[in-house]
């Protein structure tokens, strides 16, 4: 090994130990706010809850399984109890319906932007995203004081003469997937407007050239172009959507609890954390689940289309 | 001519487009432009960037509609079709191949719209890609082959579903010189075989005259001249034609006699020339003549009835390019080939005749 060999593997090793060194910093926070808590959480939910709150340090499989059985009191025979379940699956289908509503509207919302003059986009972009600015409670107090009974739109109604009594809005699985609809569907259009923007469309009018008519070139040629924005915003809707919180308490009254909420009380005035544990990770684990074979799913897919 | 018979190809009459810019003013993109392509034509229009060439093609596709005047395509007026309901197709500048199919369901995308039995499709795919040799390549991504394989599928793509006028623009300007050459004579085996007409826009002259059979020479918005690639070089119609299509040396004489399609000019520096004359055109006074740098020929300085002395000489390989001045003080090019044993070494201000054979100069319109 010459002299000039030697001193170059001696710096590739030390840019090596450098570059090594500027990781730490950004795994130790994923470590520290990532891994640690999912591993506190796990080992948590195989505890015992304490009775006012926290652990007691005993091992126990009871908050999965009072998850899915509940327990008789005399003879502790165990029945299947699909209570929780149906918390999940209430939550999951407002989910779906959120993202649904969101991609519908959100769409031709960023198609329109993106089809707008280069300068008017921001200012457009800056419309879809003002009502962030302000704190996520008061929002949806505030499409509380809109929806309920004396609320602006019922006042309107029958101001008008549509209806003579108001409609029950509030407090209804209707008003809990506005509310998320209305706090999730800026996460929908900003994935959407990212391709959709890219997109070349002198692809369009070729697509009309080829005897393409309108829907046919949606179909065809931009929706395809603009999946990866309507997956991202597809997900960027629907995790946050299945966890939501306080969106279904206020707008849901108490009364249709959805995911989060659960999780909440049983850290709250249930005062079981194990259960509490036990329920965020099924819930994680199962959107694990629904991303793995969709990611599969979609890779396959591409090889058909011989990508 | 009677509009009642239906006259087969593409007709443009009186077509104007009006671009309102709020703000900005108006601007005109295209002023009364008529022309007549002919079925099987492979037809050119040619201008710099700007003139409106473009614009007109964009309107025979479909994607603008004209401000005046209509378009008719074997005598239905199709102006207000949208482009899907027009049998014309487009290769574009950029290609604009669908990055998310393949070579083969690119050239598919076509037909599948216009619902053709799939048998149809699958013959005419195997077809398109046979014709333009890129049948290994079908089952590849349009990102995963070269520009001039890109630009193979943009034809096969629009050919497929055998339109009535097949659109080109600029489709060559991205490949190299090479390529280019190549795909020139590839686009006219492909108009040979088809029968299609062909409506080309480019901007490059020599593309132009060597592919076409007609061309359409267009600036600013209108059209100035139409023939073939020989009528409009060696006829061109007035300065700008003459300007930009090959090179050019412009004389000014008085006209001393003129019958139809020619006259007698008296150069400034007192020589008498034959000149060609536009049709219809009967010259009077002052008029600009031109001629091309390959028609004329340095001789003796002595015998010549025009004289100069050499500016300055380039080679080019196959021929050498002499700049001369004139007595007179303008500037003369003479291009003469290169050939074994004919050479002729002139230096730098070096006195030379010209000698401007009969029939070589034309008359300028304006």
């Amino acid at each position: 090994m010459s002299a000039l060999q030697r001193s170059t593997a001696k710096r590739d090793a030390g840019i090596d130990r450098v570059s090594r060194l500027l990781t730490l910093p950004s795994l130790a926070i994923i470590f520290v706010f990532g891994i640690l808590p999912l591993v506190i959480m796990l080992v948590y939910s195989f505890l015992k809850p304490a009775a006012y709150g926290g652990v007691e340090w005993e091992f126990s499989t009871e908050a999965y399984v009072s998850f899915f059985f509940t327990q008789d009191i005399f003879d502790e025979t165990l029945t299947f109890n699909p209570d929780y379940l149906s918390i999940y699956l209430r939550s999951f289908v407002f989910a779906v319906g959120t993202m649904i509503a969101c991609l519908l509207l959100g769409f031709p919302t960023a198609y329109f932007i993106a089809t707008r003059p280069a300068h008017q986009r921001q200012w457009w972009l800056l419309l879809v995203t003002i009502p962030f600015w302000s704190n996520l409670l008061i929002r949806t107090v505030a499409i509380m004081l809109i929806i309920r009974d004396e609320g602006l739109v019922n006042h309107w109604l029958i101001n008008l003469g549509v209806i003579d009594r108001p409609i029950v809005m509030l407090y209804t699985n209707f008003a809990i997937v506005l509310g998320l609809f209305y706090s999730f569907f800026p996460f929908m259009v900003l994935p959407l407007y990212t391709s959709l923007e890219k997109l070349d469309f002198r692809l369009v009018e070729a697509g009309f050239d080829l005897y393409a008519t309108r829907g046919r070139v949606l179909r065809r040629i931009i929706i395809p172009l603009a999946k990866p924005g309507i997956v991202a915003g597809c997900l960027l809707v629907f995790i946050p959507a299945l966890g939501a919180y306080v969106t279904p308490l206020i707008l849901g009254g108490g009364t249709h609890l959805m995911i989060g909420d659960l999780i909440a009380q049983q850290f709250g005035s249930s005062r079981n954390w194990p259960l509490g544990a036990a329920q965020a990770l099924i819930l994680m684990s199962g959107v694990l689940v629904a991303l793995f074979f969709y990611a599969r799913n979609t890779a396959g897919k591409g090889v058909g289309h011989g990508r | 001519m009677s509009s009642v018979v239906a006259k087969a190809g593409l007709e443009i009459r009186n077509v104007g487009k009006l671009f309102t810019q709020p703000g900005k003013g108006d601007f005109r993109a295209l002023d009364d432009v008529s022309l007549f392509i002919k079925p099987n034509e492979f037809f050119t229009l040619l201008g710099p960037s700007g003139c409106g060439k473009t614009t007109l093609l964009r309107m025979i596709a479909g994607f603008e509609y004209p401000t005046e005047g209509e378009i008719r395509l074997n005598g239905d007026e199709i102006s207000d079709l949208p482009p899907y309901q027009r049998p014309i197709n487009t290769v574009f500048q950029n290609y604009a191949l669908f990055p998310h199919l393949t070579v083969d369901q690119n050239i598919a995308f076509g037909l599948e719209m216009l619902r053709r039995p799939k048998g149809e499709i699958d013959k005419t795919v195997d077809e398109m890609l046979r014709l333009v040799k890129m049948t290994e390549m079908r089952g590849r991504k349009t990102s995963q082959i070269s520009g001039g394989q890109q630009q193979r599928v943009a034809l096969a793509r629009a050919l497929a579903p055998h339109p009535k006028v097949l659109l080109l623009d600029e489709p060559l300007s991205a490949l190299d010189l090479k390529l280019r050459k190549e795909m020139q004579i590839e686009l006219k085996r492909l108009q040979h075989e088809t029968g299609i007409t062909f409506v080309f826009v480019t901007h490059d002259q020599e593309e132009a005259l060597t592919m076409s059979d007609r061309i359409a020479v267009m600036s600013a918005g209108k059209v100035l001249q139409v023939g073939s690639p020989r009528d409009i070089y060696d006829h061109p119609a007035n300065r700008f034609v003459a300007n930009f299509i090959g090179e050019t040396n412009f004389l000014t004489g008085t006209v001393l006699s003129a019958a139809p399609g020619r006259a007698d000019i008296k150069l400034g520096t007192g020589a008498v020339i034959a000149a060609g004359v536009p049709d219809g055109m009967t010259p009077a006074g002052e008029v600009t003549v031109v001629v091309r740098p390959e028609h004329a020929v340095i001789t003796d300085p002595e015998t010549a009835a025009v004289k100069g002395t050499v500016d300055t000489v380039v080679y080019f390989g196959t021929d050498t390019h002499y700049h001369l001045k004139l007595d007179s003080g303008a500037p003369f090019t003479v291009r003469q080939q290169n050939r074994r044993g004919r050479e002729v070494h002139l230096a730098a201000g070096q006195p030379v005749g010209i000698d401007i054979p009969g029939g070589v100069a034309q008359v300028l319109r304006d």
